[in-house]
């Protein structure tokens, strides 16, 4: 986070979303962004509370075979626990001003939520039972399909935000804000990847 | 970041007058206006649809409309008023409007956000309205859309209803979060929390709702859309679905819909209510702990809307409990406003009218409420009249009564010309006879056993049905005396000045109405928002 200089000359023209206002620091943008997290972890929240009712109160069809292969889902869940360590390293990067190698991180952390997308795919195809199945089939599809859209949406930040540290780019040592909003947000996607690899895969 | 100059967006590029309105502006007081403005368009239709209602049922026989196009209508009239006028108008118009005075700001903390979530509702609302002409096929399930009814009925009215929702929740949720940043961000230096005008309170407490509980609507509507395009089965029991979880997914959020409906109605009463009856807010401390514990109960009773949906014992003692409890911090901000007005020099305009009628509608409406917790009394009433009496009580006599006196109230700042008081009396009389005459019989209806939703019932419920309808149409003709007001005002209403009625909140320390960035020099540091009677310092 940038240093958090006190509010200061409210005087200063404020219309667009640069925080005159607040002496220059993108402090209260994160703060937003934050609360939209918060925001859409209810949603998940919704899903996984419907999730386990349904567990709870409706038994699974005799004779089909529910159970869920753990490798695939371990290595991806690994995957995107290393993603979140290089994000944050892309960030250090930046912040010191190695805008090459913040970059170089930006694209490993790209690549490990490709792969975990990849790993998703083949999990898919691989699996017995599709969407309209079942109730549980129908709820494991919702929760894994709105979450690989979170990533899908991460990974184009990552790469779009890699693109800006580039000479002349709109990340700088100084500003950054881009950057770390996308790091919030991907450490928010990793958070709720292991909840619901928790009670998913292992409940 | 960098930003292109300021002036392209608010500057002499931007339309003037009163095409500024349509155009997309960024400034917070245009934005406020817009709310209001296309907020009360929605209010005519959806107003226009409970005419239809109510004349259906001024006859036991379906003879006005069919019984299809009655469930059609009922859907529409409560969707346009929930999403369309009441939440973007006592959130949107007013915070928009006047959160940013009251923290010492020149604009929202995101002031684009801001935009986006107006311009959502506009297009949202056509695509609603436009449902309605899919032929034989508009959304029929009510504005709860309870699965199986709403898996059965006809899917393309459904699936664009769904849409919408999820258009207004979207506009919602960034609301929102520019108002929590607003407040907790944004204030002017050296203002403290605890110096709030109540409104802010209000607003920060119906915004913490609005971004813990609309989230959980989304979900379960992008789920119930799944059910009717994919034939999935979440709420579908031929499928080995669950109703019951869509009851409580959607009650989660719909529950906390009525607080951020009533709450920022209870913050504008608190700011009308001081200042003309000349006296400082009764209990300020007390006043802003009720908020926040109205906020915390109102996440955790969602079930009592349930307690007909085989819901276990424990759960409705719980939740008879939880709910009942949510009068004890409504009671406090209750007995305050009446302390505040308690030997005030009260001036009976048609503001302090409106709000004077809000304490009234709301204590009957809340004691009904507590009646309703209770799981006996629910089990006899429920989808009676007595639950439709219920809630006018709250969402019309709450919160619409404050929408009408708030308008008197600030009108002045949004125009610097004053309303007729006159034309403005004609129309709280008319609005308030019309009120209770439409929905007070709903009362007995329901006691007696007259099912909602219905399009035909027993002839012996015509006398009560017909004294509701005349009511309704009462009602609608109350809207005449405003329309008529606001137009001739608007061209030859009496100049108001910067602060006609005296007040100390910072709005009324600019010019009427205020310039772009609201005030021409720094922000004044308000810390005694309510003041009254006291020596009063403003600090320019």
């Amino acid at each position: 986070m940038t240093s958090t200089a006190p509010l200061q000359d409210t005087s200063t023209s404020l219309h667009g979303d640069t925080p005159v206002v607040a002496g220059g620091h993108g402090d209260f943008r994160l703060f937003g962004l934050a609360t939209f997290l918060v925001a859409d972890g209810m949603t998940f929240a919704g899903f996984f509370a419907a999730y386990l009712t349904f567990r709870a109160v409706n038994p699974l069809p005799e004779g089909g075979n529910y159970e869920l292969e753990l490798l695939l889902p371990t290595i991806n869940t690994v995957v995107l626990i290393i993603s979140s360590f290089t994000f944050h390293r892309a960030g250090k990067e930046c912040r010191g001003g190695n805008l090459g190698a913040s970059r170089l991180w930006l694209a490993i952390t790209a690549a490990l939520g490709a792969a975990f997308l990849a790993g998703q795919m083949v999990e898919y195809f691989s699996l017995p039972f599709s969407l309209t199945d079942n109730l549980f089939a129908s709820t494991f599809y919702a929760l894994t399909g709105f979450h690989g859209l979170h990533v899908t949406l991460g990974v184009i930040c990552i790469t779009i935000v890699a693109l800006q540290t580039r000479a002349g780019g709109r990340i700088s040592a100084s500003d950054h804000f881009g950057l770390e909003a996308a790091e919030l947000y991907w450490h928010f996607v990793d958070g709720i990847w292991v909840v619901l690899y928790g009670i998913l895969y292992l409940l | 970041m960098t930003l292109a100059n300021p002036s392209d967006f608010n500057g002499s590029l931007q339309p003037q007058g009163w095409l500024k309105y349509f155009s997309f502006s960024l400034d917070h007081k245009v934005i406020g206006l817009q709310y209001l403005v296309c907020g009360f368009i929605f209010y005519l239709i959806g107003g226009a649809l409970a005419g239809v209602i109510r004349t259906e049922l001024a006859s036991p026989i379906s003879d006005f409309v069919s019984r299809e196009t009655y469930n059609e209508v009922l859907t529409l009239h409560g969707t346009v008023m929930i999403f369309l006028w009441i939440v973007p108008v006592v959130n949107g118009a007013f915070g928009n409007y006047l959160i940013p005075f009251y923290v010492g700001a020149r604009d929202m903390a995101f002031p684009r956000l801001n935009a986006v979530a107006f311009w959502l509702i506009p297009p949202a609302g056509i695509l609603l309205i436009s449902s309605y002409f899919i032929a034989g096929a508009a959304a029929q399930s009510g504005w709860t859309a309870y699965p199986p009814l709403s898996l059965t009925t006809p899917a393309a009215g459904q699936v664009v209803w769904i849409l919408s929702v999820l258009l207004l929740g979207g506009s919602s949720i960034f609301g929102g979060i520019n108002f929590i940043a607003t407040v907790l961000k944004l204030r002017r230096p050296g203002l403290k929390l605890m110096q709030l005008p109540m409104y802010c309170w209000a607003m920060l407490g119906t915004s913490i709702l609005v971004v813990l509980s609309t989230p959980v609507l989304a979900g379960t509507l992008i789920l119930l859309s799944f059910d009717i395009i994919a034939h999935t089965g979440f709420f579908n029991p031929a499928l080995g679905g669950n109703v019951v979880v869509y009851q409580h997914l959607f009650w989660f959020y719909s529950h906390p819909a009525v607080y951020i409906m009533v709450l920022p109605a209870f913050g504008l009463v608190s700011e009308i209510l001081p200042v003309h009856a000349r006296k400082p807010l009764f209990g300020y401390t007390t006043m802003v702990y009720s908020i926040m514990a109205i906020v915390f109960l109102g996440l955790i009773v969602w079930a009592h809307h349930m307690f007909t949906s085989g819901t276990p014992p424990w759960m409705r003692l719980f939740f008879t409990i939880a709910t009942s409890f949510i009068a004890v911090p409504t009671g406090i901000k209750f007995f305050n406003w009446l302390a505040t007005l308690w030997g005030g020099k009260i001036a009976l305009n048609s503001a302090m009218l409106f709000s004077c009628a809000f304490i009234v509608n709301f204590v009957f409406g809340g004691i009904t409420g507590v009646a309703l917790a209770q799981v006996p009394f629910d089990i006899h009433v429920h989808d009676t009249y007595f639950v439709v009496g219920h809630f006018h009580y709250i969402v019309y006599g709450g919160t619409v009564f404050v929408i009408f006196g708030s308008l008197y109230h600030w009108y002045p700042k949004f125009t610097g010309r004053m309303l007729n008081e006159d034309l403005g009396r004609l129309h709280f009389l008319l609005t308030f006879i019309g009120f209770n005459l439409c929905f007070a019989p709903q009362h007995w209806l329901g006691l007696n056993g007259m099912p909602r939703r219905v399009a035909e019932y027993d002839p012996a419920f015509t006398t009560l049905n017909q004294i509701s309808s005349v009511g309704a149409l009462l009602m609608a003709i109350s809207t005449l005396p405003l329309l008529i007001n606001v137009v001739l005002t608007a061209i030859n209403g009496k100049v108001a000045g910067d602060n006609p009625w005296n007040a100390l909140t910072p709005e009324w320390l600019t010019s009427s109405p205020p310039p772009v960035e609201n005030w021409l020099g720094e922000a004044p540091l308000v810390t005694e928002p309510y003041g009254y009677g006291q020596k009063q310092e403003v600090t320019p």
